[in-house]
């Protein structure tokens, strides 16, 4: 399944790994650079409502006549965007949280798990919904609450991963030294426990993405004129029955990138679970 | 298979330049066990002895024609009965292990099924493999558990694992090997996780097995004193190779190679110690300290010692004596529920975070893993660095340049100060580990069993290293062992723990010469001595006693 010759962080990079990497470029290079290759801006009416796909609109036009290939490039901006800004967010928050509940034990590391657990037991769309509805859809407010419920399953990962490792000697001479909860959060402790949280960043970015896209399907999410996967699908679901192309392609856009990127996850999950030194 | 035994003198292994190597996607590796040839009569007993890395362990797998994950048999011949095994076809291989061959693990706890009682255990392989009826098997379990002399045999396999003690299950285990009647029985290091006093009993057992059942042995270990009381031939390994072969008595009485000459030698010579401290006021004082975990066992029990400048204490007893606790309620990890410690006369606040900085400098660790007692993610100049910006907060340049003059004190290249953990050897990392402790420039250096995870030489390397610091530096150790070996060689004074509470305790020379307190004795009289009657003294003098 290797692909001869080709090497990343020192391990044989695999064919489906390759193929999400290549996915996930083609993403960001759309994202990034959407407002240079998009032929139209999102918001332009250009043509009429679900024109088919022409030589001047390649993937047709939407309800109001919108270029479908702009708003797709467009909305790769803000889903991808937002879920990154999301998924960082939460395993800061996650990270730092779970990590002085593995240190600090007794009623820090109590205080923050019951909390963790009483976040946990209520479905966090349900409770997305409340929040968003009661502080607006404004995207800080939305980066901010997916962030905070999001960071629940990071705290627990990174609790987990931190209570092996702070059970370790090095960080017990730290401790011994009186060196400080940051240095040993992040000089002590966050280095070995790197790379099972970089797999999981890659694993709660595709389901962050897939939450905003939820939340847009359901009107809660990005706000109109701006384009998103989620709420595009949600504008066109209908016209699935007509035949229309057009939600096609945001809802297949979802579902490259997710699978992209698990591509890549599995890859660094299996590299990971072969441990340290060994390079095959 | 022991049935069709015609010969009792047969041969029935030969080993004949045996070659393992290891292999990966990148091509052929390195050569583990190079051109190794020996033979093995019914109830004889070979020894193979070496450090880490020596390919013991390879050999006694490929017995059963097994190597490892990512190793290959590259070549040679392994005769069993007649037959190669590398020639046999999987399924042929596997009827051949457990009535012809039955391997013994060191850790006899990670090898058992913690689900399932003794019995379904030791009776698995003979019924498994048709040998016999489970009635048959369980009359058999009983009988080798009776010569294994574990208490009450009828009942004792309805036991679970984890409700008998250490070297009850390995002997469990060796019942286990033993149950389909192999030809040869292979020990790997199978007392080497024991207790000393432990490790006599379990000897016994497995001598006399062996020899009632007149079954052909391959014992794998470390402990060329260990060996010499089961082996009729010993082999010294060294990097795969061979380094010598004869019998125990030869390699014992007259090792030809230099490097056996040394393996015997480091056992007998001692090092002397300084006897300097008599004057100086005490640094570290602990008086009545008492300290449970969860408030619920009692772990250390009234402690009380004195440790002078220049002193090296060794604090001695077997597994669960509460030794390695003591350590941690000195430095504070746990906190102490009674009692007083005091550190240069000045008394040491219960737990850490009440202690100044000063007071955490002052008293320093070494570790028994260097593995993970260092950061394999940072770089010696980090590990060993930090302290000095720590505690002395100076300027890079001077921080770097002290840490080349710690790597210049432990004899590791300056070279080193820009690598890993991960690239050092064993030793050399836990010369790291001291230079880390130096580097805050203690008075007092608490060594929890730092030799006990090397290989002999090396430890012995570390010791000498570690008193070569004590006579330049004055530095004060607190030295925590089970091996009383080292504790006569290195320490002027002594405490012997048992449960919690000290059983005896003073200057080396005092507690370890009669009058003697009786557990004294017993741990004393349990260290393997380097000649093969030491098990039967020991044996007869216990049962006279």
């Amino acid at each position: 399944m290797t692909i001869p010759g080709v090497r990343l962080f020192g391990h044989r990079l695999t064919w489906p790994a390759a193929l999400g990497l290549v996915i996930i470029a083609i993403n960001l290079i759309g994202a990034v650079g959407a407002p240079w290759i998009a032929p139209f801006d999102q918001a332009d009416v250009v043509c009429d409502a679900w024109d088919d796909p022409s030589a001047q609109h390649l993937l047709g036009c939407d309800n109001l006549g919108r270029d479908l290939l702009s708003r797709l490039l467009f909305g790769a901006r803000m889903s991808i965007g937002l879920s990154l800004l999301i998924t960082s967010l939460s395993f800061t928050i996650g990270i730092v949280t779970g990590f002085t509940a593995a240190i600090a034990k007794g009623w820090v590391d109590a205080a923050l798990s019951r909390t963790v657990d009483l976040l946990l037991s209520m479905p966090s769309l349900i409770f997305a919904f409340v929040v968003l509805s009661v502080l607006g859809t404004e995207v800080p407010v939305l980066v901010v609450t997916l962030a905070c419920l999001d960071s629940t399953r990071v705290f627990r990962l990174s609790r987990a991963l931190a209570m092996n490792i702070v059970a370790l000697e090095y960080v017990e001479v730290a401790r011994l030294r009186g060196e400080g909860l940051w240095w040993i959060i992040l000089r002590e402790v966050l280095p070995a426990a790197r790379a099972p949280l970089i797999a999981e960043y890659g694993l709660r970015f595709s389901f962050a993405f897939l939450f905003v896209a939820a939340l847009s399907f359901l009107g809660l999410g990005i706000q109109p004129p701006d384009a998103d996967w989620g709420s595009m699908v949600r504008d066109y679901r209908d016209m699935i029955n007509l035949g229309v192309t057009a939600p096609f392609w945001p809802a297949g856009a979802i579902a490259v990138l997710t699978i992209g990127v698990n591509f890549v996850v599995d890859w660094l999950l299996a590299i990971q679970s072969r441990g340290h030194g060994e390079n095959a | 298979m022991s049935d069709t035994v015609a010969d009792e003198n047969e041969i029935v292994l030969e080993v004949d330049h045996l070659r393992v190597q290891a292999r990966s996607d990148a091509g052929p590796g390195p050569v583990l066990v190079d051109d190794i040839s020996f033979t093995l009569r019914r109830g004889e007993v070979i020894g193979l002895i070496g450090e880490s890395g020596a390919g013991k362990t390879t050999i006694g797998l490929a017995v059963l024609g097994y190597t490892r994950n990512g190793c290959a048999i590259e070549g040679g011949r392994i005769i069993f009965r007649g037959r190669d095994i590398l020639t046999l076809s999987p399924a042929e291989r596997r009827a051949l292990r457990g009535p012809g061959v039955a391997y013994i693990a060191q850790s006899a706890a990670a090898s058992f099924n913690p689900a399932m009682t003794l019995f379904e255990q030791v009776c698995e392989i003979p019924v498994r493999h048709g040998l016999m009826s489970p009635a048959a098997a369980r009359e058999v379990a009983i009988g080798l558990f009776r010569e294994l002399d574990l208490p009450d045999p009828e009942n004792f396999g309805r036991r679970y694992p984890h409700q008998v003690s250490g070297g009850q299950l390995q002997r469990a285990m060796a019942a286990m090997a033993m149950a389909a009647r192999p030809d040869i029985l292979i020990f790997d290091e199978p007392t080497t996780a024991l207790d000393v006093t432990t490790q006599v009993e379990v000897l016994a057992a497995f001598r006399k097995l062996i020899h009632e059942h007149h079954t052909a042995a391959i014992y794998i270990t470390h402990d060329l004193a260990v060996v010499a009381q089961i082996a009729d031939d010993i082999m010294v390994l060294r990097h795969g190779k061979m380094v010598e072969h004869g019998t125990a008595e030869q390699i014992l009485q007259a090792p030809r190679a230099e490097y056996t000459r040394r393996l015997v030698a480091e056992r007998v010579a001692g090092h002397g110690f300084i006897d300097r401290a008599a004057a100086e006021p005490p640094l570290l004082t602990i008086s009545n300290v008492v300290a449970s975990y969860a408030s619920l066992a009692r772990v250390i029990d009234g402690v009380s010692l004195e440790v002078r400048r220049g002193d090296t204490l060794a604090v001695v007893g077997e597994s669960g004596s509460g030794k390695s606790t003591l350590a941690r309620v000195i430095t504070g990890l746990l906190p102490r529920e009674a009692g007083e410690i005091r550190f240069r006369g000045e008394l040491l606040p219960p737990a850490l975070a009440q202690r100044t900085r000063e007071q955490k400098r002052l008293v320093q660790m070494i570790y028994q893993m260097p593995d993970v007692a260092l950061n394999p993610h940072q770089t010696l100049l980090d590990i060993i660095g930090r302290p000095i910006a720590f505690y002395f907060n100076r300027p890079k340049a001077e921080i770097r340049s002290r840490v080349l003059e710690l790597l210049r004190m432990m004899d590791l290249p300056e070279s080193f100060i820009d690598r890993t953990p991960g690239e050092l050897s064993g030793g050399q990392k836990q010369r790291v580990g001291i230079a880390r402790a130096l580097a805050a420039e203690p008075d007092l250096i608490i060594c929890d069993e730092v030799t006990s995870a090397l290989d002999q030489l090396v430890g012995e390397e570390i010791l000498r290293l570690l008193k070569r610091l004590q006579e330049e530096l004055g530095i004060a150790y607190l030295f925590i062992t089970h091996d009383l070996g080292v504790v006569k060689r290195i320490a002027n004074k002594v405490t012997v723990m048992l449960k919690g509470q000290m059983v005896a305790s003073g200057e080396t020379e005092t507690v370890f010469a009669p009058p003697f307190h009786p557990y004294t004795e017993l741990l004393l009289s349990s260290v393997p001595e380097m000649r093969s009657d030491w098990l039967d003294e020991v044996l007869q003098r216990r049962s006279t006693a």
